[in-house]
């Protein structure tokens, strides 16, 4: 397979995490579709990787998931907070920092 | 045989990613991303990269994943409300995310990267596997390591912080059970003065009407 179609298939799977980030309203689904374009940027990294020869591609794609990590694991404590304090759990009902 | 593979494993990733955007349950759209997670540990074998294959089937799915799994079961897995604050926002978004991955694909092809037309070059048989990747990590990437080790520090006491019970802050912790634990603490000295401030104000509209009689 060409590397073409990794990278057709990594912008595709991006798109789709977008979507996903402009129609939901769960903060949870939110950061899954954040996961899912975290993963579309790997794919294409590790592509390109392949298509280089050289492995510092998949390095940069390990620090990649490094920082998704970081991100569930600060945003799953936000959510665990919103929900103690029994705010609802909905983007456009969470917008008191909106100007 | 690659192709095969390739395309079962692009159209687990897709319908993967597509289940986690149409699902309405957030549990749902959990396993949909862990089906999303181990096409993509395929495709990553396919590019000869093992050591990130096995990572991604680790720690992302396993380790991430029960976290997400966890806080769905914890804040339990309601459905969206129907109600649409922008008009239109279920059709206008596709077309915005259509638009973003015609960009995208226009943008890859449309460069002049000879090399995305082949499989690239021909590799040794040690390419991506957890030698070469932690050689590289330690020796060249040192400092991309350190700092991605202080940034799981800081984001656990992170997480300890924002979802710990004890919130610094006024009114921070106003859960119903936390006021009935500070009420049963507060037995004795600071019971009376609570006591006596809820009956002078209670007494403010009680004395008018009592005070001619």
């Amino acid at each position: 397979m060409s590397i073409e179609w990794y990278i057709v298939l990594s912008s595709l799977l991006f798109a789709t995490g977008a979507t996903g980030i402009l129609i939901r309203r769960s903060p949870v689904v939110i950061l899954l579709c954040l996961e899912l374009m975290l993963n579309a940027g790997n794919l294409a990294l590790i592509a390109f990787s392949r298509m280089v020869g050289n492995q510092e591609g998949q390095v940069f794609a390990l620090i990649v998931m490094v920082v998704a990590a970081c991100e569930v694991v600060i945003g799953m404590g936000l959510i665990v907070a919103i929900f103690r304090r029994k705010l609802p759990l909905d983007v456009d009902e969470l917008r008191e920092l909106r100007g | 045989m690659e192709e095969v593979l390739f395309f079962a494993a692009a159209i687990g990733a897709l319908g993967g990613a597509i289940g986690v955007v149409a699902m309405r349950n957030p549990f749902y759209s959990v396993l949909a991303l862990i089906v999303h997670l181990f096409s993509l540990a395929v495709l990553f074998l396919l590019l000869s990269s093992a050591f990130l294959a096995a990572a991604q089937v680790v720690v992302y799915a396993g380790a991430v994943m029960v976290l997400y799994v966890f806080v769905v079961a914890y804040v339990g897995g309601d459905q969206e409300s129907a109600w649409e604050p922008i008009p239109g926002q279920q059709f206008l978004a596709p077309l915005l995310g259509i638009a973003l991955f015609v960009e995208l694909a226009i943008a890859v092809l449309g460069s002049s990267l000879v090399a995305l037309g082949t499989e690239g070059p021909d590799v040794a048989p040690g390419f991506g596997d957890p030698a070469a990747i932690g050689t590289l990590l330690l020796e060249r990437f040192l400092v991309a390591f350190e700092a991605a080790s202080i940034l799981l520090l800081i984001a656990a006491v992170g997480a300890v912080v924002l979802a710990g019970r004890h919130t610094p802050g006024g009114d921070a912790g106003a859960s119903p059970e936390r006021f009935a634990r500070e009420e049963s603490d507060a037995s004795g000295a600071s019971s009376q003065p609570l006591q006596r401030r809820v009956a002078s104000e209670g007494e403010v509209p009680v004395a008018p009407p009592g005070g001619p009689a």
